[in-house]
């Protein structure tokens, strides 16, 4: 059955993903930071969707949609929207190339990001295999 | 969407004398101890203006650590330079583009240096990039490669606000290229042109500049190699490195370069050697991978070899790499290369962790993991075709 996205749901699936993925463990060894994913309105999401990710050494420590964005202050922001995400999650547009683009835009300590790009990628291809149904 | 980065380029015999058309106040060449010895910094020198005054940095050390960049921005900061000028190989040039980074944005962190973020360059200076080995394609390229010292790591970094404005190819610049430093930057080259043909991120633009590359890289480098002085053969393979490096720049390189980069800080393998010396063996694993996303009909179409169906030509392109490789009198393997069954095991872990998490490993259409990767390093240092 499919997870809407974005949603608390979704986010707690994607957390259970990466916790069982043995590539995420071994490329996101050295990473550390938590993430808050901004999903922008676009289509028939009239309002943006916060979702929080604490990722730590290789696994995902808590996950959940946020509707206070001060209630935690991540290392790092990714935003876009929703549509921009869906072609991402759908693998229509290649993660590096929407970051570089400025199509999503990401924020935090960018010299984790550069010795990690691994991490990135995994975590992007847990997306992929998440059961998803967009609101686009 | 995506970009296509290239600076003015300036190309064939007397080239240099374009630098007689810089307009500015004050220019800091950056290179290294050998060039300023051979004289080629003073042969720079002559051609530009009378009114602006020059500073050299010769500081620059094979493959730059992140230490040369910050100590080469503090040399740029002292002096506020309007031209920046990059004589030398990829390691002089890489270095320069990231000592202008800093130049301009101090707080920049060098091992930070990324294509997401701007740094607002050429508010004080503007870049000229002039090789003095054909090869490295730095000249036309957005990429930096700086070596962390401390975690023994390459890292594959870059920006596109670095892209050169000016890259002059003057022939008389490589003519004295020995032919052991001719064979590794050649090869570098022809890895970048066949990794930018094949990566993830291939393009129109980039396909056409990427084929042409390879077959003059192909036919002129063995001449470069046998006779230095050949200047047709020498002119043609210095295009082929900006070409490839236009190519390869704006498609990005692959896992030869992830592999390369790997073993390069840790065995301190020169770049283009260390690349060279895994591209077959990587065309090889990539060959096992989905068929869909592989092109190597295409490019040995293009050089004329057999190789009908996708595995059959990325065995027939890594055969005529091997062959091309030996004629250089090139390493073919790890144990070539020196390093010892022992020294491979005690460092594997630290080469499979850098490789796996290098830029442009994720580039390739086929992404080892942590077992592929170390059966790779082993592939490569006995020799063995690659057929896992
Ligand atoms: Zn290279």
């Amino acid at each position: 059955m499919s997870i809407p996205f974005p949603s608390d749901a979704w986010i707690k699936a994607m957390m259970e993903d990466l916790n069982n993925s043995q590539a995420y463990l071994d490329a996101a060894k050295n990473w550390e930071g938590d993430f808050y994913f901004i999903i922008e309105p676009d289509g028939v999401l009239d309002h943006t969707v916060i979702l929080y990710m604490d990722l730590w050494h290789g696994k995902c420590r808590e996950a959940l949609e946020v509707t206070d964005p001060n209630l935690k202050s991540p290392a790092f922001r990714l935003s876009g929207p929703v549509s921009t995400w869906k072609k991402v999650m759908t693998k229509k547009l290649d993660p590096m190339q929407a970051m570089i683009t400025g199509q999503l835009k990401l924020q935090g300590n960018m010299a984790m990001v550069m010795k990690n790009v691994r991490a990135a990628k995994e975590l992007v291809e847990s997306c992929t295999r998440i059961p998803t149904e967009f609101p686009v | 969407m995506w970009y296509f980065s290239s600076p003015n380029i300036v190309f064939g015999e007397g080239a240099l004398s374009h630098l007689e058309k810089l307009q500015g106040r004050l220019a800091c060449i950056v290179s290294d101890e050998n060039l300023l010895q051979s004289g080629f910094i003073e042969q720079v020198r002559s051609f530009l203006p009378s009114d602006i005054a020059v500073q050299i940095f010769t500081e620059v050390e094979p493959d730059p650590s992140l230490e040369t960049i910050r100590q080469g921005a503090m040399f740029l900061q002292q002096y506020q330079p309007d031209w920046i000028i990059a004589v030398g190989g990829g390691s002089v040039l890489d270095a320069a583009k990231g000592m202008w980074i800093l130049y301009e944005s101090p707080d920049v962190d060098p091992s930070a240096i990324n294509p997401i973020e701007t740094y607002g360059l050429r508010r004080k200076a503007r870049f000229v990039a002039i090789p003095t080995t054909a090869g490295t394609g730095s000249e036309t390229t957005w990429a930096i490669v700086l070596r962390d010292t401390a975690e023994r790591r390459k890292l594959a970094l870059g920006s596109r606000e670095v892209i050169p404005d000016w890259a002059i190819l003057d022939p008389e610049m490589i003519l004295e290229l020995p032919p052991r430093l001719t064979a590794d930057t050649g090869l570098d080259a022809l890895t970048h042109a066949i990794e930018g043909f094949t990566s993830t991120f291939h393009n129109d633009f980039t396909d056409g500049l990427c084929l042409h590359a390879v077959r003059l890289i192909f036919e002129y480098l063995p001449r470069c190699y046998q006779n230095g002085s050949d200047f047709e053969a020498r002119q043609h393979m210095q295009n082929a490195a900006a070409i490839a490096g236009l190519g390869f720049g704006n498609s990005m390189a692959a896992l030869a370069h992830g592999l390369g980069h790997s073993l390069g800080a840790v065995f301190r393998v020169p770049h283009g050697r260390a690349v060279a010396l895994f591209l077959p063996y990587t065309i090889e694993y990539c060959a096992g991978g989905d068929p869909q996303t592989l092109r190597y009909v295409e490019l040995v179409r293009a050089l004329g070899l057999p190789g009908e169906t996708q595995n059959a030509a990325a065995h027939s392109l890594a055969h005529a790499i091997r062959d091309l490789e030996k004629a250089l009198e090139q390493p073919l393997n790890l144990q070539e290369l020196g390093i010892s069954r022992e020294a491979l095991e005690r460092e594997m872990d630290l080469l499979v962790a850098n490789a796996l998490n290098d830029t442009q490993t994720i580039m390739s259409v086929r992404v080892p993991d942590e077992n592929d990767l170390q059966q790779l390093f082993w592939s490569a240092f006995e020799g063995k075709l690659v057929n896992f």
